[in-house]
């Protein structure tokens, strides 16, 4: 049971969704944007939240959008895992979206909830970290674009009233090699010990990670590193543990050692994969 | 918009309209049985972890736990107790699908959806929507059994199993 009451809108258009945020805020109430609900509804019955008045994001178009706009894949915030997971638009993305949570709980948890959501893993970011995917923003202003790697890369970077409209993907990034893989500590269901999302383009292996630091990630050197055939695989993987972008994550579910090693083997799995295919 | 932290709503629960006040904080699963007495759905971890709370709306299976009963106005509800079709409960009890019973509602409402969803399910699928439910008695292999009986007749029915 949820132990505190609030208000719940559910508007139609962005302006209306921003400016009830706003005007919520000016009257002195804690307003907060709303998807899929599931983590809202479970961090409010932990008492770890309270707000005054929740603005349910899914009565609104643009983020319901699912389809391709000429080579571009739009992809609203309020669609949910199941939906993407059961299309074939963008397959990396649907193989990642399938390993999260359960079926169930995927049937109401929002792409947009889950790279948005004060979790560390944000699993699905990562086919869009590759992607080099440009994100659409509800502002005060207005809306803006701009790179998804300035919004998501670690941490989300949102201002207070701010939400994602859209995720934008070029259509290039459907048809390139790829290749994902999810570790966790026992059941099918749970948070990763590792998850690993790479894609081959123009011959170099790009490669996104979660559940190995604090953030989900995809950094230029690793790739670097990955790809830089000189040194031999073993060397490599031992590169890429020393390079990471921050300190390795450590709890009940994986120790910090045990996320490395875990790392480590998928690595390696990824370099073999990745010989003779362009 | 509402702006009240209470609201009037009208529910569309199994085929029935019903008409009640609900706190927008409230979840599906304490209005299905603190207001309306139907105890199908029942709570288990509240968190989205286990689908003893499995209810369908819009034929969609959803943890009524983790659903603002506001949110399913304008959606078909269904719960075991509108589940008057006895012969996904029949496949259930002739497979021995049942111990102590408590997860059984989610998981018959979750097949059921299957089997009307994904009519000719691999091994794979019918693992991916089972995968959302918890059984405390671990009757996993029988309930699969159960699933599998009813796809059979579904099939050897020419797709009428009803
Ligand atoms: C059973 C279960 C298993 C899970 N397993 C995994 C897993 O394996 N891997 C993983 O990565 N995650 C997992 N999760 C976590 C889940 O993906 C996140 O909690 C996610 O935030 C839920 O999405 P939602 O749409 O329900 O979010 P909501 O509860 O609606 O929102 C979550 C947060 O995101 C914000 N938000 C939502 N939409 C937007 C938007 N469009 N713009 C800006 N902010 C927004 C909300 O304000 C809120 O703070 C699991 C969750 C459950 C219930
Ligand atoms: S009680 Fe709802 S999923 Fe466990
Ligand atoms: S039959 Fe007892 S929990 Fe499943």
């Amino acid at each position: 049971m949820i132990a505190f009451d609030f208000e719940y809108y559910k508007p139609t258009t962005i302006q209306e969704a921003v400016t009830l945020f706003y005007d919520l805020q000016a009257n002195g109430k804690i307003p907060h944007y709303y998807a899929g609900g599931t983590e809202f509804i479970s961090r409010a019955r932990m008492h770890e939240i309270q707000v005054d008045a929740v603005i349910d994001l899914k009565g609104i178009p643009d983020c319901n959008e699912f389809q391709f706009n000429g080579n571009q894949l739009v992809i609203g915030s309020a669609v949910t895992l199941t939906t993407i997971a059961d299309s074939n638009l963008f397959p990396l993305l649907s193989d990642v979206s399938r390993a999260i949570a359960h079926r169930t709980a995927r049937n109401k948890i929002t792409i947009g909830g889950n790279i948005s959501g004060h979790l560390c893993y944000r699993e699905a970011l990562l086919p869009f970290l590759l992607a080099d995917s440009e994100v659409v923003i509800a502002e005060k202003k207005g809306i803006r674009t701009t790179s998804i790697h300035k919004i998501y890369q670690n941490g989300v970077q949102l201002n207070d009233g701010e939400f994602l409209i859209q995720i934008i993907t070029d259509g290039q990034f459907s048809n390139y090699p790829y290749w994902s893989s999810k570790k966790t500590k026992h059941s099918n269901v749970n948070y990763p010990i590792v998850s690993l999302a790479s894609m081959k383009v123009d011959g170099k292996i790009r490669v996104a990670l979660s559940g190995v630091c604090d953030f989900p990630f995809r950094t230029e050197q690793l790739e670097l590193v990955l790809n830089d055939t000189s040194y031999s695989e073993q060397t490599r993987i031992q590169q890429v543990l020393n390079h990471l972008p921050g300190a390795t994550h450590n709890d009940m579910h994986g120790s910090r050692e045990y996320r490395e090693f875990v790392l480590a083997q998928e690595l390696a799995k990824l370099l073999q994969r990745s010989k003779g295919v362009s | 918009m509402k702006a009240a932290q209470e609201n009037l709503v009208t529910l569309n629960i199994n085929g029935l309209q019903k008409n009640l006040y609900v706190r927008n904080a409230e979840t599906l699963l304490y209005t299905l049985r603190d207001q309306l007495g139907l105890m199908g759905a029942k709570p288990g971890c509240e968190n989205g972890d286990c689908g003893t709370c499995t209810i369908l709306i819009d034929g969609t299976p959803i943890n009524s736990c983790h659903i603002l009963t506001v949110e399913a106005v304008n959606h078909q509800i269904t719960t075991i107790e509108g589940l008057l079709d006895q012969t996904v409960q029949n496949d259930f009890i002739k497979n021995w699908a049942i111990q102590c019973g408590y997860c059984t509602p989610g998981y018959v409402l979750n097949s059921y959806a299957l089997i009307e969803n994904c009519p000719d399910p691999d091994d794979a699928v019918i693992d991916e929507w089972l995968e959302s439910n918890i059984c405390r008695c671990t009757g996993y292999q029988e309930i699969k059994e159960a699933v599998k009986s009813m796809l059979n007749v579904r099939k050897n029915k020419n797709g009428s199993y009803y």
